[in-house]
Parts: C-alpha cells; sequence; structure tokens
C-alpha cells in the first residue's frame, strides 16, 4: 500500500550536539595510502560564509565499489564555512545503461534556511572520464564547471555556493 | 513541471517538488540567502543514489535511546516515550535505520552556545539520543516532552515545542531530516518552518498522535510518531 513520504525539515542552528559529537570526517586516517583531502567552503548568496551546515558525503571505494562499511562522512562548517574530509578518491561506478560514470563523490548540505537539504555531486579535476560522464556531459559548460574539484596544494577543493552567481549546481533525485 | 529539455537531463522546478517545502519560503528568512536559485537538474537513479551507509547495532549504546539517562539524575519536565515505525513509500518497514535526535529541554532551551535564550539548562539532559529501527521498522525514545522557544525570524516569534530527527533509509536519496511536533500546538498559526510544507495532510504528518496503548501507565505517556521514507525504492548493501 503507498503512503506519503514524511516532508523534510530544516536542521536548524543547534544540530551540532545531536548530529556531530562523533567526528565522521576521516573516511581513512589522515597520511594513509592514497588518502586525499576533500574540503571547501559552503557560502551563501552574499558569498558570506554558512557557518552552521553540515556536509555529508557518500561515495564508492577505489574499485568503484559501494559498500556497508566504507564511504560515508559528515563534517560541520567552521566560523570560515569550512568544512573538510579526509577519503580516498573512489573508482569509477556501474551506471545503469551499462557504461561507468566518471568518479565521484555524492554530497548532501543541511543548514539552517535550507528546509530540506541540497544535494550535488564533487567530481575529480583532470579526469579523462569526466568528459563521457552522463551526468556531466548533460550540462552546460558553467553549470558542469561548478561540479568539478580544484586541486590545492595536493588536496582537493570543493566550494558549495548555495545561491547567486556561480551557484552549484544541485540535483533532484 | 519540465523547464526545459536538456539532452539526457530533465529540469525540475523546485516549486513543484511534492510533500517538501520549497527551498525560498520567505516567511522563513533565512531561506532568502541559502535558497539555490536555479531548476534542479534531475539525477538519474544509479548505484551512487540507490545505495547509502548500513548501521549496526553496534552503532549505537544500550542507552542511546533514553535521554533521561546518563547524565547523573533525573532531567526536569514531562517525561515521555516518542515510538512508532519507519517505513518505504509501500509501507514496507525500514529495518536497522539509524534515526538520531535532538531537541530542547523542559524549559525550552537547548545544551549549545549559540542558544541564548534565558531559561535554565537541565545539566540532567543534554538532549541528543540515537536509535535504530527493528526488524519491523519500529523504534522508541524516551526522553521529556521540549518547550517552546523564542527566535528572531519576526516580531514575537516563537517555534512550537518539537523534536528535530535525522534517519538514514536503504539509499542516500532516502537521506531525511525533520522535525516532530505535538497535536494541537497553538503556535503552529504563526510558524513559517511548520507552514512551509504547503500541503495541509503533509504538514499533518509532521504531528505526532498520542498514544495511549504504548502509554507506560503511572509513569510516562507515549506518542506516536511514524515515518514514510521517500525516494526510489532500493535494495540494501548486503552486510
Amino acid at each position: 500500500m503507498a503512503v506519503e513520504p514524511t516532508p523534510s525539515q530544516t536542521v536548524g542552528p543547534f544540530f551540532s550536539f545531536g548530529l556531530l559529537a562523533a567526528d565522521a570526517s576521516q573516511l581513512v586516517p589522515a597520511g594513509a595510502p592514497a588518502a586525499v583531502s576533500l574540503s571547501g567552503r559552503v557560502l551563501d548568496g552574499e558569498g558570506d560564509p554558512v557557518f552552521d551546515a553540515m556536509v555529508e558525503i557518500w561515495q564508492a571505494d577505489e574499485d568503484g565499489n559501494y559498500r556497508p562499511d566504507f564511504g560515508w562522512g559528515r563534517c560541520g562548517t567552521d566560523a570560515g564555512g569550512r568544512y573538510s574530509f579526509v577519503t580516498r578518491k573512489p573508482g569509477r561506478v556501474a551506471d545503469p545503461d551499462g557504461g561507468t560514470q566518471a568518479p565521484h563523490v555524492s554530497m548532501l548540505v543541511f543548514a539552517r534556511g535550507l528546509l530540506k537539504p541540497v544535494r550535488t555531486r564533487v567530481y575529480f579535476p583532470g579526469e579523462a572520464a569526466n568528459e563521457e560522464d552522463r551526468v556531466l556531459s548533460a550540462l552546460a559548460e558553467d553549470e558542469r564547471a561548478t561540479l568539478v574539484a580544484r586541486e590545492v596544494g595536493g588536496g582537493l577543493e570543493f566550494d558549495v555556493r548555495l545561491r547567486g552567481d556561480g551557484q552549484t549546481t544541485f540535483f533532484a533525485v | 513541471m519540465s523547464i526545459e529539455a536538456t539532452p539526457g537531463l530533465e529540469r525540475v522546478d523546485d516549486t513543484d517538488a511534492g510533500p517538501d517545502p520549497p527551498y525560498l519560503y520567505p516567511d522563513y528568512r533565512s531561506t532568502a540567502l541559502r535558497a539555490p536559485g536555479k531548476p534542479l537538474v534531475l539525477l538519474p537513479h544509479t548505484l551512487s543514489e540507490l545505495t547509502g551507509p548500513v548501521y549496526g547495532q553496534d552503532a549505537v549504546g544500550a542507552l542511546d535511546h533514553d535521554l533521561t539517562e546518563g547524565h547523573g539524575g533525573e532531567p526536569l519536565g514531562e517525561r515521555i516515550i516518542v515510538a512508532g515505525r519507519v517505513t518505504d513509500a509501500d509501507g514496507r518497514p525500514v529495518r536497522s535505520a539509524l534515526i538520531e535526535i535532538w531537541q530542547a529541554n523542559a524549559a525550552g532551551r537547548y545544551a549549545h552556545e549559540v542558544d541564548q535564550h534565558p531559561a535554565p539548562l537541565d545539566p540532567h539532559f543534554a538532549g541528543a539520543g540515537r536509535c535504530l529501527t527493528d526488524d519491523e521498522g519500529r523504534y522508541r525514545f524516551v526522553t521529556v516532552k521540549p518547550g517552546a522557544y523564542p527566535w528572531r525570524n519576526h516580531p514575537n516569534a516563537w517555534r512550537p515545542a518539537h523534536i528535530h530527527l535525522s534517519l538514514f533509509g536503504r539509499a542516500f536519496t532516502n537521506r531525511l531530516v525533520t522535525q516532530m511536533y505535538f497535536p494541537g500546538d497553538p503556535l503552529f498559526a504563526q510558524d513559517p518552518i511548520y507552514h512551509s510544507v504547503r500541503d495541509p495532510n503533509a504538514r499533518e504528518r509532521l504531528v505526532c498522535e498520542l498514544d495511549l496503548d504504548t502509554t507506560v501507565p503511572e509513569w510516562a505517556l507515549a506518542y506516536r510518531f511514524d515515518v514514510v521514507l521517500g525516494g526510489p525504492a532500493a535494495t540494501p548493501l548486503e552486510t
């Protein structure tokens, strides 16, 4: 019997003691083989840092497999709107059409003022598979550019702009 | 509503997004600078959308579901049980769903440094708990009824009493953060967060019900709050 979904409500400003008590930002220990830092800022429509957001990620392992025991992370933003994960670059994931998708990390951002999370994907710079990725190639160039992380100082930087100029491309599912 | 046909992926107007609130809801002022302004791109359902983290019993402690325990004494306020079932949109139980909750204390104050409401903190109440659903999708928390509290959204603004819930379903697309309200709260009428859910029937699904069957006589009233996780049906990853 079909039943109607429970609607979303904002996470509000006071979630940290409930959701961030345990650090879940390191999917692998810093310094582990092939560990890569994935960090960035969450910015509002005026470019100001969103200091009370929570970022969650979900990704495949380095072989492109989704596993029950790896791939999820959560990090709050600091006063500068920054989040930071340590993870591994995922492999290519199977596409239902029979091809593969370019390596990517799924990301949700929750915050006061977001009545439901925004959903995006982080792709990797300099990745040949990006050219063939079904999602990336269906986007306009400026939309695509918001989804590819930048390599900065050996790590990856990915800013989430919630609104305004250069808004990150967000998805519905 | 489909806005334009971009090769491969449809664009979706956020104002037609089903039971969820829109991103931009001017009565809730904080949405003004944080709501995305562009149409959403409809993602195909790939493994990235149809999988999600899996939790086992080791994810929660034995007392994590009881917010009245573990802080050196009984918190003040009205002890309540909050229990219900988590199902998917086909009515099937979602088992081993991780539910995290957080709330204000009985005086309407959060144990959070940013909360400046001049109401007392309770040294015996931290206000956060977690549990996993059982094989029938059932969960149960013991807590105290949270108080209403003021906020600065508009003059004389007060949030109706509520408990925040965060849930993981079978897939990352089922992820839900919501708020549970109490029946008949006179503050509903002026609360833009509650009213951001525009469909009155959907709004009603955010309100729990007094449940005398689950109430423990001479100990605690129970409220029932069932949660339906939308999104695509998915097969859980095998553990």
